[in-house]
Parts: C-alpha cells; structure tokens; sequence
C-alpha cells in the first residue's frame, strides 16, 4: 500500500482552479481558473510561491494552460473563444478561429503543433510558423458534441481528442495528401470523456469518464503479434481493461506518469486515487490495482491531477474549492 | 470539509459576536455548542451515526430537514416565461428533492428533480441552471447536486440531463451575459 502525503497546499487563485500543468523541467508550474489570471509558481527554499500572475489575456474564464517542450511558451484555453500564446510575461499572440468556449490545447512533442478544441464540436491543428505566428493547418469535425480536451502523442504526430460524444478519437496526418483525417474512433465509454493520457511510449492511453470508470485502451498496428485486425492498414486501438467501482462521482481528468508508470485521477466525489499495474498483468489483458484513495483530497471537485515529468512519485492537483494541493507518494 | 464549516461558523460568530474568544485552535465553539446541544434533545437523545452525524455537523435535524431547506431555496424560483413561481406551476414538488448516500469524502450528495410544464418545453435546461444556482449559492456548505428531469416529462431528457449536469458547460453559461441575466432574475429574492 501506498500513501499521498500532502507537502504544500496553496491558495492565490479566487474562486475554482480548472488547470494546473508542469513545466517541462519539473520545478515550477502554471495553474488557470475562474478569476481569468494565469499563475507561474515556483519553487524558493522550502515554499511554493506565485513567480509571475498573467492577466489581461482572457475576457473569461481559463480552463487550461500547457508548457511547450522547450519551456519557453505557455498557451492558455479560455471559455473567451480564444487561445493565447505566452513567452516571458507577455502574450504574443491569439489564436482565434473557434466558435465559443476553447476547453483545452496541446503543443506536439516537437513542438511544431498545436491543438485546440471547443464546445463548437471541432479540432483545431495550428502549425508554428515563428515565434509568434501560427497557421491553422487543419479543422478537424469529426466528433458530433463538444470536444474535452486534446492530446499529443508521446512520440508521434498523432493526435487524441476526448469527447462530450463519449468518444476518443485519433487524428493523423496522411502520406498521401497530408490531410489531417481521423484514424480511430474509441467507443466504450457510456457518457462524457473528460480527460486521456499517453504511458510514456504511446502504445497506451488511459481515459476517464463522467460514467466514473477508467478505461485502458492498446495500439495494435498492422502486423501486431496479438492477431488483431487492422482494415485500411491503420493502426487500431483497443480498449483492453476497464476500472469500474472505485470511484463515485464524474472523473475530471488522470494522468499517467511517464516515470513510474503510475495513474492518478481526479474525481468529483473530491478524491484522488493512485492506480499501479500488478505484477501479473498481461500484455492484452492488464490488471491494476488501487494502490491509495485520497478520498478527502480537497473540500471540493478535483479537476486536474498532473505528475511531475522529473520527481518521480510527485503530483499536483487543483480544486473548486480554490487551492492547488502538491502531494509525494510514499509506496 | 469539517474545518470548512467550522471556520464558516467561527466566521459568522465573529460577525456576530466580536468579543466572543475565539478559539485558537479552530474548534467548536461556545455557541455552536450549546446550538449542537439543542438540536441533539430534539433528536429525544438519539446518538447520531454515519449520515445522520454529517447532516448533524451541517446544522440539520435530519435528512428531511435537508430536503426542506433545500425545497424552501426552490420553491420562490420565478418560471422564466409566466409571472408564476416554480412551486406554483408544480414544477419543482418536494418529493422531488432526494438526500442521497454522502460522498466517501462526508459531503452530501442530493438529486433533484423537476417536471417541465410541457414535453417540449424549450426553457427546461435554463431551469436546471437556475435550479443548481440558486442551491449552490443558497446553502452555506459544500454539496454534490444530481439535477434531473422528471422520467417521462421531456422529449430530449436525456440530452438534457447530461447538460444540466456538466459543470463545465453551467461554468460557461453562466459566463454568457445574456443567460446569466436570465438566471438571476429567475432566482431573485422578492423585495
């Protein structure tokens, strides 16, 4: 059995926090909510404090803030219809395009992509074309409700949206034509997918759901060992174990530490709970177990939970009830 | 959520009473003593466990008292069309409001649900809002609202419980102007 111990807890933001994310170094992190501020908090001896507040950037609310791969920009969803770009305290520059509410942004692991999405149903795919330019390079209307949230592949250009539809879908970029096309639809899930997440190699990605279960699903490309069929040659994926019963209420979003190979979900019930694989899980058949329930995390929804890309065993989560909580698991 | 209806109680006792001692520590109060006490021996002395104890904690009798209060916040909620309260068009009925299990975490966790005037009636989500705004705002702790339509009484009822239960959609609806207009005129107090 494990155990989260809570190390800081920290309040800045008025009213509910939506979005915390790490920066890629691990020792500082951007948090977004309600009061239309972005935070940058860092490290100084033994405390977290606020380094820099970014205002002024969005007429509402914040539902997500992500680091690119370098370090050096952060870009911001906002229920404004607008996607913001930030380097050194300023913005430089505003994606418009979207209908209504952008609900969550992705830069690709080389960093020459961005995705957005919204409640307008569609998948936005932005290429970087210089510091401060950005060229839509794809609309993507494959989903028919409102789209949750957007995420790269580890690894790949491929890109994962999760959807109000109860569907996750897969997004590449043809050989042929280089169109963007939808390569996969994931359909298990009984109602809305909030969140996903890639293990650290891509083959698995892990989804949670206002239906309050996980599920895993598995890449099986053409030529995979395991027999599976692949129609048009086009790598499918398979949702290969469900986690029912631990948790009581929506789950807002998991991450899955591309570290220790950890997951840890935020819930709506006001818990967060740490899931590891059993040793004798099978390839095609995984098991997991729960290792801990922090079942009063917070006083409120939990909406985002992120580890630390380089403190194995550290996380983060944030709150309706307005602070952002920083917890070591100790196994 | 214990030492979060506990600083809300020593918040309001200082309002109340500055020269009251405050205890440092942050527990129980003189005041809330003697009203705890109070409540007990309307309970014949009944030793409150499990769900009983959280409702106890939150200042209720027992789960009708929760239900009450809660129907008392919705009943004065205008219809957004007719010069009527929700209560009057029997939209909203006290058997409607259900205290369900709490959460693992100890918060309440209450469904409630509404019959709309008519099957197609097109305003049944901007009650919903008006329903989940007017009890989040109403009650001083923190609770856990399923909001549903009647089985049967609408058309789309599946679409829209799952939008009237979408807290990041009610989140950015209740940033439209317009709609949030709407919301607060519905649920005013009466002068």
């Amino acid at each position: 059995m494990g155990r989260l111990i809570l190390e800081h807890t920290l309040q800045g933001h008025k009213g509910r926090i939506w979005g915390v994310a790490w920066h890629p170094k691990g020792n500082s992190f951007a948090s977004c909510g309600e009061d239309k501020a972005i935070r940058v908090w860092s490290l100084s001896g033994n405390s977290w404090s606020t380094k820099t507040i970014l205002s002024d950037g969005h007429k509402r609310t914040i539902r997500e803030v992500r680091w690119s791969p370098c370090g050096e920009y952060l870009a911001s969803a906002s229920f404004d219809a607008t996607t913001a770009i930030w380097s050194k305290h300023e913005c430089n520059a505003t994606l418009e395009g979207h209908e209504n509410e952008v609900k969550s942004v992705s830069w690709s692991r080389s960093g020459g992509l961005l995705a957005t999405c919204s409640r307008d149903k569609s998948v936005w795919i932005w290429e970087v074309a210089g510091d401060d330019e950005f060229e839509c390079a794809a609309v993507l209307n494959a989903h028919t409700q409102d789209v949750k949230r957007v995420v790269w592949h580890p690894k790949l250009e491929i890109l994962a949206s999760a959807s109000y539809d109860n569907t996750i879908k897969m997004f590449a970029e043809s050989a042929l034509d280089s169109d963007w096309d939808c390569t996969a639809t994931l359909s298990s899930h009984t109602s809305t997918v909030w969140s996903i997440d890639f293990d650290a190699d891509g083959d698995r990605l892990v989804s949670c759901s206002d239906d309050a279960t996980l599920k895993i699903w598995r890449a099986y490309p053409p030529g995979n060992e395991a027999g599976i069929a692949t129609p048009d040659k086009t790598t499918v994926w398979k949702c290969v174990c469900t986690i029912a019963g631990q948790h009581s209420r929506a789950i807002y979003d998991v991450s899955w530490c591309k570290l220790t190979g950890l997951i840890a979900s935020a819930c709506g019930d006001d818990g967060i709970r740490i899931f590891k694989e059993t040793s004798d899980s099978k390839r095609d058949e995984p098991t997991f177990e729960l290792l801990t329930t922090e079942e009063s995390a917070h006083e409120q929804d939990v909406n985002a939970v992120e580890w630390n890309p380089v403190t194995p065993g550290q996380l983060i989560s944030c709150s309706d009830d307005g602070t952002i909580k920083i917890w070591k698991l100790s196994e | 959520m214990l030492s979060y209806i506990k600083r809300k109680l020593s918040e309001s006792d200082s309002v109340a009473n500055s020269s009251s001692n405050s205890n440092s520590n942050g527990s129980t109060t003189a005041a809330e003593l003697v009203r705890k006490t109070s409540q007990m021996s309307l309970d014949n002395g009944a030793i409150a466990y499990g769900e009983d104890a959280l409702l106890h904690e939150l200042g209720y009798r027992n789960a009708t008292d929760l239900q009450e209060t809660i129907y008392d916040l919705l009943r004065t909620i205008r219809d957004p069309e007719k010069p009527c309260t929700l209560e009057d068009l029997n939209v909203i009925y006290e058997d409607g409001i259900f205290v369900m299990q709490p959460t693992r975490s100890n918060v309440s966790v209450v469904r409630i649900e509404f019959n709309p005037t008519v099957p197609h009636c097109s305003l049944a989500t901007l009650i919903g809002l008006c329903i989940r705004v007017k009890v989040e705002r109403g009650l001083p702790h923190n609770i856990k609202l399923d909001i549903y339509i009647k089985k049967g009484a609408h058309q789309t009822e599946e679409e829209i419980n799952k939008q009237i239960n979408d807290k990041e959609r009610i989140a950015a609806a209740m940033e439209n102007p317009n709609l949030r207009e709407l919301v607060e005129n519905c649920i005013k107090d009466e002068e």
